[in-house]
């Protein structure tokens, strides 16, 4: 069991009617990792989530779970998981603990056990208070703790997290964040499924980024991040005129594109605040003065430009994926 | 603290007793669900008291049923009429957890395929219990009266909540056909007002143009409420009673079997 990858997807394939969901994607996820699943919606994120947990069966191709097949060996793989997210729900008119003994009924777990590992959850995920309360009272951020506690239930091994943010304030977001930090201390091993860099960063061991229905990278964050520099500045021109100027000006920053405007110019760079102050002078010496100069974190808008060459809410098919990074580090893993 | 995940799993195999119980123990979720919003069962119920009242005291005195008077002759088919309106509930209910997405989570779970429809439907026959109560307490409140026994009382009740298990599958096939709650209902009238309305649930057959009859007759819904009718007035019980039952066995056998099979392929 030691040997077997917690998840394995090998080549998979599926379509619904004319729209090609997935078009062959390949990922390893070691035991104890966590593996993030970085794209914009409709990418197949959501899909990959739902054959991995035996809900859909893959047109082609072959996944496991702990060496488990999810289509032949659904029964057992269902045993081995837990999901929680977008594609998971809990029942609003039942309360907090009645949806966890629910959960701990259905995975048939020994009936003196159920009520217990339920008090312990809620616990666990600060609802306590709650416990007793219809979930339809709960906030946002409560309701997504339950949800995880409901896939934690049957203590999965591996476990799926589809968007486990999404929708969330950046509050509510950031206290999930430490609880699934606290999973992943323990060791689990999970799959995560966002259209958030920060949150594949923050998170996740290695990341691939999901586009129609492709694997277009993968590697780790920072290898992802240094591909396309860790921040960029951005400059505001007043008018357009100067922005070819600025565009060389700038260029021993590192790499600048003039926005679709013709007057915002971005840089690409390594660091963000000897870059920025380094950017003013430059433009100063020059006796420009923009609108405005700003530095900002990569969004995954900026991921997907710069691996793909279109934005991330593009309709357009890219003929072939990137190949720099996905290769190479299948080979080494 | 303890630890939230384990390498091995507590397996279980999916034996028939796993099918039981995991059946049980989404009607118990279900019933929970439902007590929680009582306007589901508050309108479950108004909604025949309605019917019986209207049929009794406004359309009533027009009806003429030879020898029996309308109020006994109205009520075996209210009774029918109320559990086959009752099993858009079914319907509805499954529409709202795959809207939801519970039933996603369900399938990701080492449960039985067929445990989430069972527990749907027999939640809804305890509902039906419930109604077909209180539907006899406000017949009996409008004068209406067994002219047979105890035991034929008890045979009709149980022919009505057959009858009624036997609709919900219908509607769950309909409910897992269709994407959202509001569609199951639109998705469920066109088949009630086809069953119940032209039945005999309400008028006497004679009453009807031949053509419609000849429908009217030989449908489920009409043959039931004659089996009831049978067992509450008097009359030749056993052939009404094995026609309905024929039915009832039929559609189970073959709505299970589609609803399930639809269940499995989501």
């Amino acid at each position: 069991m030691e040997q077997q990858p917690a998840i394995l997807v090998e080549d998979v394939h599926k379509r619904f009617g004319t729209v090609e969901a997935l078009r062959g994607i390949d990922l390893v996820v070691p035991t104890g990792t966590v593996f993030g699943l970085l794209g914009p919606n409709g990418a197949g994120k959501t899909t990959a989530v739902r054959i991995l947990t035996t809900i859909l069966r893959p047109d082609r191709g072959r996944a496991t779970i702990l060496g488990l097949d999810v289509a032949r060996d659904a029964e057992r793989v269902r045993q081995t998981i837990g999901l929680a997210g977008q594609s998971a729900a809990v029942d609003e008119n039942l309360t907090g603990r009645e949806n966890l003994r629910l959960i701990g009924r259905l995975t048939h777990q020994p009936k003196e056990q159920i009520l217990p590992r339920a008090a312990e959850l809620l616990e666990r995920f600060d609802l306590v208070d709650a416990a007793d309360r219809p979930v339809k009272t709960y906030s946002g951020g409560m309701r997504r703790r339950l949800d995880l506690a409901a896939a934690l239930v049957h203590r999965p091994a591996v476990l799926f997290l589809d968007e486990p943010t999404t929708g969330l304030d950046p509050r509510s977001r950031t206290d999930l964040w430490g609880v699934i930090e606290g999973l992943v201390a323990e060791g689990a091993s999970v799959l995560l499924t966002t259209q958030y860099l920060e949150e594949a960063d923050r998170l996740a061991d290695r990341i691939a980024v999901v586009d129609h229905g492709l694997v277009i990278a993968e590697g780790t964050a920072a290898e992802l991040k240094a591909r396309l520099g860790d921040t960029i500045v951005h400059v505001d021109l007043v008018a357009p005129g100067e922005a070819e100027q600025v565009k060389s000006l700038l260029a021993e920053l590192g790499p600048v594109e003039i926005g679709e405007d013709g007057k915002s110019i971005e840089v690409n760079v390594p660091d963000s605040g000897r870059s920025l102050l380094r950017a003013v002078r430059i433009l100063d010496q020059a006796g420009i003065e923009p609108e405005s100069v700003a530095v900002r974190e990569p969004s995954l808008d900026d991921v997907f430009l710069s691996i793909t060459g279109h934005k991330a809410e593009d309709d357009e098919v890219p003929t072939e994926p990137s190949k720099n990074m996905t290769k190479s580090d299948k080979e080494a893993s | 603290m303890t630890t939230i995940t384990l390498d091995a799993p507590v397996a279980a195999g999916n034996t028939r007793n796993t099918v039981v119980a995991d059946a049980i123990s989404i009607t118990w979720r279900n019933l929970r669900s439902m007590m929680r919003t009582p306007e589901v069962v508050v309108f479950s119920t108004i909604q025949p008291v309605i019917f019986v009242l209207m049929f009794r005291y406004v359309f009533g005195g027009a009806i003429k049923v030879p020898g029996v008077p309308y109020v006994d002759f109205l009520m075996p088919g209210v009774f029918v009429q109320t559990v086959v309106f009752g099993a858009t509930n079914t319907a509805v209910g499954l529409a709202q957890d795959m809207q939801t997405g519970i039933i996603e989570r369900f399938r990701s779970l080492p449960m039985a395929r067929s445990a989430v429809l069972a527990g749907r439907t027999l939640a809804d026959l305890v509902r039906n219990v419930f109604v077909v109560a209180i539907m006899f307490l406000i017949g009996f409140a409008v004068g209406f009266r067994v002219h047979t026994n105890v035991l034929c009382l008890f045979a009709a009740v149980g022919l009505v909540l057959l009858f009624a298990l036997a609709f919900s599958w219908v509607f769950a096939l309909i409910g897992l056909g269709v994407r959202n709650a509001e569609a199951a209902q639109a998705a469920s009238f066109p088949l009630l007002a086809v069953l119940v309305f032209a039945s005999s649930a309400f008028v006497p057959l004679g009453s009807m143009p031949g053509w419609l009859q000849v429908y009217s007759r030989h449908q489920p819904v009409s043959n039931t409420v004659e089996a009831v009718r049978a067992l509450v007035l008097g009359g030749p019980t056993m052939r009404p009673v094995l026609i309905a039952l024929a039915w009832m066995i039929g559609i189970l056998a073959i709505f299970t079997t589609l609803a399930v099979d639809r269940y499995r392929r989501l």
